[in-house]
């Protein structure tokens, strides 16, 4: 499966499981900020993602759990250095760069964007 | 007034499948509300089933077949209504039948798709008729992702829901 027609599947996962527009799904949209996620539609991306492309995700292999409850991740509402490291290994499809600057965990949900998910679904497709 | 939106589990497939039916009553407070007679407008009552309590039902309805698979030990609660149509109105002495499938369940949710039909058996060949599709997301709230904690005990299938458990012959053991 190309890029292309990963990012088609999973812009048709999000304009059902958000309500949003073709055209508000890009790369670069986040799913928070931009598509209007809130919690319990990452769970409902997660289901319609393992549907669509015939896998099966595993608890906070897409999207992290429990970060907050560590506390050597979390320090004064901030993601430490440590906790920033550790989503990294768990969660190598996002790109935290942007994030590391302010890395506020109110935040963290802004990291997810859609090539996010795509490189996700890609990983996934290459190690099946 | 007891909020419990079904009367009757008819068929029960665990982790698969579940069939409710509702009988639609004029005995029901509610349905005197929506919508009363209005004096003003000249307009007479017109009792109606209130969609969102067709919704509840099919809520009630998929709660049971999530919280089933599990034996009632989780506490699974409606966290998204993904779709509702239905696309006529309920009257009073008509009856409604749920059928829910389970569409995926996992360690953290589950999620049902359901067809709402009526049955009118004032009518001369009477035949369940479709009339709606939901499609809803249930959160099993103790594992959920913020790790946000809720009471012990399981207040999501209380006494109601035990006793309609029974009546439909169904076991229970919670």
């Amino acid at each position: 499966m190309t890029r292309d027609e990963i990012f088609s599947k999973v812009k048709e996962v999000l304009v059902d499981a958000l309500a949003v527009d073709d055209d508000e799904v890009t790369p670069t949209a986040t799913l928070t900020k931009d598509l209007g996620a809130e919690s319990i539609d990452f769970l409902d991306i997660v289901f319609k993602l393992e549907q669509a492309f015939g896998f099966k995700i595993g608890q906070g292999e897409l999207f992290p759990e429990n970060v907050s409850k560590d506390p050597e991740y979390v320090r004064d509402g901030k993601v430490t250095t440590k906790g920033i490291a550790a989503l990294r290994e768990r969660l190598p499809h996002v790109d935290f760069s942007g994030f590391e600057k302010d890395p506020q965990l109110a935040k963290v949900g802004e990291v997810f964007t859609v090539d996010a998910l795509v490189k996700f679904v890609e990983r996934k497709l290459a190690a099946k | 007034m007891h909020w419990l939106w079904i009367d009757r589990v008819v068929e029960l497939v665990p982790r698969t499948r579940l069939v409710a039916l509702k009988n639609v009553s004029l005995a029901e407070d509610h349905l005197h509300d929506h919508f009363g007679a209005d004096p003003v407008r000249k307009r007479p009552a017109m009792p109606i089933m209130p969609a969102s309590l067709i919704i509840e039902g099919v809520a009630q309805s998929s709660g049971i077949l999530v919280g089933h698979a599990e034996r009632f030990r989780e506490k699974c609660v409606l966290a998204k209504v993904s779709k509702a149509e239905l696309d006529r109105e309920v009257l009073p002495g008509q009856t409604l039948r749920y059928t829910v499938n389970m569409v995926q369940f996992d360690a953290v949710g589950a999620s049902t798709s359901s067809v709402v039909e009526v049955m009118d058996l004032g009518k001369p060949s009477p035949a369940w008729t479709e009339i709606g599709r939901i499609e809803l997301m249930f959160s099993h709230i103790d594992r959920n992702m913020a790790g946000i904690e809720f009471p012990a005990h399981n207040f999501v299938f209380s006494d109601a829901f035990r006793t309609l458990l029974k009546t439909s012959g169904i076991a229970v053991d919670f």
